[in-house]
């Protein structure tokens, strides 16, 4: 299907997701290429969205409707692009398709429970485990198994034998020796919607993460709060289980620090916030704090801003927490740092707490691989001929700027396949 | 029409091993004499996936019903030109959630064989609407947004008309010192980019300039606008005037009225003749358009409860618009006095205790606040800024931008709170409290400036004009602005083929208006190429069905063009709904609306769900197996049920569910339908409504809610117990409810006695 008017989008986020499906309704075909086995990105993981408190699966659903009745979207899961060449109108990409391992016609989580092997469940942040064979999940698109060849390759031989035989019968094939396929494509346009992977909390020493259960990143908060997350929703400490009743939040984790991400990543307050509501609908007893520099809620944000600062269980304490540090007895998290306004020093314990961790560009880690495109000083894509980038490729951005970004993309990439 | 239809049962899944196949077969071909029927396992391996085809092409197979995995997978391998294909989800809705070799669980399989049989018999043949043809894009507004979408849609090569009420392109960025861009280096401020971009514009074969213009009024539908341009003049301001008269009376109605804006049934609503009297003979200019990107922008808000900052009573108390005028002249010059500037306080925020003056500005002016401390910084090295703000919002890269003027040691930043400005000997003296230099500070500075709120231009007029029964406005959000799905779907509004974009729907940077735009152009190409083919656009992109009205036996209650949530219906003279396909988008919300049951589509009508309810097999009442029908939204609920199955969850198998394109599309008749078969109760389920709606197509749940609130008085004259229907509100995302939902219904229903019109 590749050629004339063909459009090849990189990244199956939602800004990925959106630049597809809008070239395609507007007339292109589209080659949409994700390396996870799941469309849906980062969004896919979350909770709710800001403002709004609606799960992004409503809208990813409506997309995945689109994507499943138009013919001219092909989509390439567990897949790379590995080079790109050409330019503007004719282009040539390598495409590696990585093996699912599996071929099944069953496509639910609850046919693989006797999978013998189990593995850190990534799509919950690694709060838990899943198995080895296992529907990413419950709302997956495509919705097909997928397998952890190595998981199962050190399983010993009769015990994977029978697994596999039982898979068998119940038309769920396994191939653990499956080969990668790659392809080479004609396109007129590449747009590169890579997104995000949140800051690597385990650089900010001071602050905890990995060494004390109770700290957790927001982007796994978001899994801790949903139904489908490693507690089904239940809010409670990694360490001991208990129900949470007093969380601290603490922000700019990481961006608008020169030692970390020096910009600012835009949705962070937005998303404590947020999260504090999880956190006040969940418990109703509880408290939440959030330590910050300042608010960053713009635009029409502001109107949610004022909603969540109206609840008096949610506080607001402008100041830079420093220090994190862990009550041995208690596994308490006890923050330190100090009141901007007051100038006094915060030293207060928590339940849990938050570590509000930035967007860091996939770019500025994998870089697209073709000649020619610039990134500015953080990494982000910065040339607007050529390659086009969507979302936060571009910069740090909340979902609907994405959406709004990535249908200019679209825009950009018809463009392209008009040969000028 | 009757159809010749092929049943593929599939017995995977655990579908074999949970269901008695043969008795579901008889179902196809005895009960409803199928063309055939198969049974087998995974029927979208590409080898059986042969065999359907060589079934169409043998045995003229016109519909193709496929029992088995929901239909939200596969759709693409059990799709086959020119034949109608259904799905059973006896997967996902049957054998996942019920007992296996149950009685139950079979009859259950069995009745959505028969609706889905009964689904296919009532298809009509009807051709899609295919009279919309024009593929230009009108743009309104030639500021930044309105040239960049201009040019985007010019170069992708759609014509163009761009409509600027002004004698010259370009807005406000024309009137700016300077601007950041949002672009690398990122600390730096530039000359406006706007003039390139109004040279290209104007030498744009494909676009049309319209200067000194407005849009005086849009009629038709997408695909074919009809747009009367008119000079500016006196008349626009008496068009305003009438048009926001009518929509005040409209909100006031509203506003003290029991009844939901859908529900009116008064003529009140139709926009008075006044306001677009066809009138020929004044100088305009008319143009054909497929759809219309209006990027009107915005206009500064007068600040109001400033006195106590001096605003209107000193003259060196000015807003940051004004600040920029005195910025295009070279050395800032004092207003009073026109003595150079050497100190100017920035004011960001005023307070928690005011209900956010500034919140129109809060996405762009702390930006402004230390742009212009720049541009003072600049033009007097000597000079000193002061910026007070509550939170310093500078968002992404802009940080950099902000750091560079923290690092300027004449620009001092900080929290704080102004309290008040009094006259000092040679200059303003400005007190601020909440500082991070204590509680209380006071400076001396030339020029106060505060921050420009940013008053979308839609607030003060309707704009577009639309000839539309229900009015000429786009519709608001609940925040003020025109987008109806501002997280997920962007670009949608409430009038369909109309793409909101750049500062008239919420403070942007340049680099936004820019992004914001090319989207916008390419929603309004997207739809004018879907229409012309015939094609719904968003969020039923792609689907031929339209409405189609029996008027003969239409009552002129006018339901349909009220409720329409996308204002696709005029009205013809004599009272009857005059459809505008091309402006539907299909949610059937009408078809709900509709007393007379008159309105259908080719794939979906009343009387097609209506004889699904009726295909039914009510047990008689001595069985002791209660029924329930339960009308579903198939966006959210739908796929939320087929979560429930995949989660194995179990609930009771009496209930039946029917799939709607939206809650609102229910009509009253299926329910006299189901109690008159016999069903005992009735559920709904359908999105969140209110300010932060779920609903895909707005107010369709809100509007299937106040219809049932209708149906109790109905349902306590029949002597039937109200309890019997109930509606909920489901996210997508709450399927593990969807049990306690259905056993406490039933446990609800098991203290009634069973519907008496059971066997009648």
């Amino acid at each position: 299907m590749a050629g004339e008017k063909t459009v090849l989008v990189v990244g199956g986020g939602i800004s990925g997701i959106t630049a597809a499906v809008e070239a395609a309704e507007a007339g292109c075909k589209v080659i949409l290429v994700e390396k996870q086995p799941y469309l849906g990105g980062r969004v896919a993981r979350m909770n709710k969205y800001f403002p709004k408190l609606c799960p992004p699966t409503c809208g990813l659903e409506i997309n995945f409707k689109r994507i499943r009745k138009n013919p001219d979207i092909t989509v390439y899961t567990l897949a790379n692009v590995e080079s790109v060449s050409g330019s503007s109108g004719a282009y040539t990409a390598t495409i590696k398709i990585n093996p699912r391992y599996v071929e099944d016609h069953a496509a639910t989580s609850k046919c693989v429970d006797d999978c013998p092997a189990d593995i850190s469940n990534e799509f919950n942040y690694g709060m838990d485990k899943c198995k080895a064979v296992r529907l990413p999940y419950e709302m997956a698109f495509p919705m097909s198994l997928v397998a952890d060849a190595e998981a199962l390759r050190a399983v010993n031989g009769s015990e994977l034998g029978a697994f596999m035989d039982s898979c068998e019968s119940r038309g769920i094939r396994i191939d653990l020796h499956a080969q990668p396929e790659t392809f080479k494509v004609d396109v007129s346009s590449v747009i590169w919607a890579t997104g995000w992977v949140p800051y690597d909390a385990t650089k900010l020493d001071k602050l905890g993460f990995g060494k004390f259960a109770n700290v957790i990143t927001n982007v796994m908060m978001e899994r801790l709060a949903n139904v489908g997350g490693p507690t089904a929703g239940h809010i409670v400490r990694p360490s001991d289980g208990k129900k949470v009743n007093n969380l601290a939040f603490v922000q700019c984790a990481g961006s608008r620090d020169e030692n970390h991400l020096p910009y600012c990543s835009s949705i962070c307050c937005l998303a404590s916030l947020k999260q504090a509501t999880y956190l006040r609908d969940y418990n109703p007893e509880a408290q939440a704090h959030i330590f910050y520099i300042d608010l960053r809620a713009y635009g029409r944000f502001e109107y949610f801003f004022d909603r969540v600062r109206n609840d008096e269980k949610i506080l607001l304490t402008k100041g830079k927490i420093v220090n994190i540090f862990e009550d041995p007895v208690t596994k308490d998290v006890i923050v330190e740092g100090e009141d901007i306004m007051s100038g006094e020093k915060i030293r207060r314990a928590f339940d849990m707490v938050v570590l509000a961790t930035g967007m860091q560009p996939t770019t500025s880690i994998d870089k697209i691989p073709t000649a020619g495109v610039e990134y500015d000083e953080f990494g982000f894509l910065v040339s607007d001929q050529g390659i086009h980038a969507a979302g936060v490729t571009k910069r740090p951005m909340d979902v609907g700027t994405c959406l709004q970004d990535a249908t200019g993309a679209a825009l950009k990439a018809l463009q392209d396949t008009l040969g000028r | 029409m009757s159809q010749k239809t092929g049943v593929y049962i599939d017995t995977g899944y655990g579908i074999g091993e949970a269901l008695d196949i043969d008795a579901l077969s008889k179902v196809a071909t005895k009960e409803f004499k199928a063309a055939l029927c198969r049974a087998d396992s995974y029927w979208t391996s590409p080898d059986k996936l042969a065999i359907i085809r060589n079934d169409i092409a043998n045995e003229g197979l016109t519909a193709v019903l496929l029992a088995g995995p929901s239909s939200r997978v596969f759709q693409q391998e059990l799709s086959f030109e020119g034949v109608i294909t259904e799905r059973v989800n006896l997967r996902e809705h049957v054998v996942w959630c019920h007992p296996a070799n149950d009685e139950d669980t079979q009859m259950l399989a069995e009745d959505y064989m028969r609706m889905s049989l009964t689904k296919i018999g009532k298809y009509e043949d009807r051709p899609a609407f295919l009279e919309p043809k024009e593929k230009g894009i009108l743009v309104i507004g030639g500021g930044y947004t309105g040239l960049t979408a201009a040019l985007e849609a010019a170069d992708a090569g759609y014509q163009v008309y761009l409509v600027e009420k002004e004698s010259q392109l370009g807005g406000w960025a024309t009137k700016f010192s300077k601007v950041f861009t949002g672009k690398p280096p990122y600390d730096q401020i530039v000359d406006s980019p706007v003039s390139k971009k109004i040279e290209a514009v104007l030498s744009h074969k494909n676009i049309k300039v319209f200067l000194g213009k407005r849009v005086y009024s849009i009629g038709g539908a997408p695909g074919m606008f009809d747009v009367v341009i008119r000079p500016d003049g006196a008349w626009n301001e008496n068009l305003v005037k009438t048009q926001n008269e009518w929509l005040a009376a409209k909100k006031a109605k509203e506003g003290k009225g029991e009844e939901p804006e859908a529900a009116k049934t008064s003529e009140e609503a139709a926009v008075p003749a006044e306001v677009f009297v066809d009138e020929v003979d004044f100088e305009h200019e008319d143009v054909s358009v497929g759809a219309v990107v209006l990027a009107a922008g915005w206009r500064p808000e007068e600040p109001s409860g400033m006195e106590h900052l001096g605003y209107g009573k000193y003259a060196d108390v000015i807003t940051s618009l004004q600040l920029e005028e005195l910025a295009l002249n070279g050395k800032i010059k004092r207003p009073s006095d026109g003595r150079e500037v050497k100190t100017i306080a920035f004011l960001e925020c005023i307070g928690d205790d005011v209900q956010h003056p500034w919140l129109y500005s809060s996405a762009v002016g702390c930006l402004v606040a230390l742009k212009q401390a720049h541009y003072l910084r600049k033009s007097n090295p000597d000079g000193r800024a002061y910026i007070f703000y509550d939170n310093m919002r500078a968002p992404g890269q802009y940080e950099k931008f902000y750091r560079a003027m923290q690092d300027d040691p004449g620009v001092f930043l900080s929290k704080g709170i102004p309290v008040s400005v009094s006259n000092g000997s040679s200059s303003l003296s400005l007190e601020v409290k909440d500082t991070l230099l204590g509680e209380k500070l006071k400076v001396s500075v030339d020029l106060i400036v505060l921050s420009t709120g940013m008053i979308p231009a839609t607030k003060d007029a309707a704009i577009v004009n639309l000839k539309y029964r229900q009015g000429p406005f786009l519709p608001e959000n609940p925040n003020g602005f025109n987008d109806s799905h501002f997280i997920c779907f962007p670009y949608e509004t409430q009038r369909t083929g109309i793409y909101t974009a750049g500062c008239v729907r919420g403070p942007m940077d340049f680099l936004s208006c820019e992004t914001d735009a090319t989207g916008a152009a390419l929603k309004a190409i997207q739809c004018a190429e879907l229409v012309s083919q015939g094609k719904a656009v968003h969020p039923r992109a792609g689907d031929e069905s339209f409405p189609q009205i029996f008027t003969q036996r239409c009552t002129q209650c006018k339901r349909c063009t009220e409720e329409c949530p996308f204002g696709a219906y005029d009205e013809k003279p004599d009272g009857t709904p005059m459809p505008n396909p091309s402006r539907c988008r299909r949610c059937a919300i009408c078809m709900g609306s509709c007393p007379e049951r008159i309105i259908s589509f080719r794939d979906h009508s009343v009387d097609m769900i209506g004889s699904m309810v009726k295909a039914i097999d009510v047990p008689d009442e001595y069985a002791e197996k209660p029924r329930v029908v339960c009308f579903i939204c198939e966006n959210d609920a739908f796929p939320a049920i087929d979560m429930a199955g995949i989660n194995r969850l179990q609930y009771s198998s009496y209930i039946r569910f029917i799939p709607l394109r939206c809650l609102g599309n229910i009509n009253m008749v299926w329910i006299a339908d189901s109690l008159s078969k016999g069903i005992d109760g009735i559920m709904l389920i359908g999105c969140k409504y209110g300010d932060d709606y779920q609903c895909h197509f707005v107010k369709g749940s809100e509007l299937a809610e106040y219809r049932m609130g209708k149906i109790s008085e109905t349902l306590q004259r029949l002597v039937l117990e109200s309890e019997r229907i109930r509606v909920h509100q489901l996210a997508i995302d709450e399927y593990d409810q969807i049990p306690k939902l259905v056993d406490d219904f039933m446990e609800t229903l098991s203290g009634f006695d069973p519907n008496p019109y059971k066997g009648f």
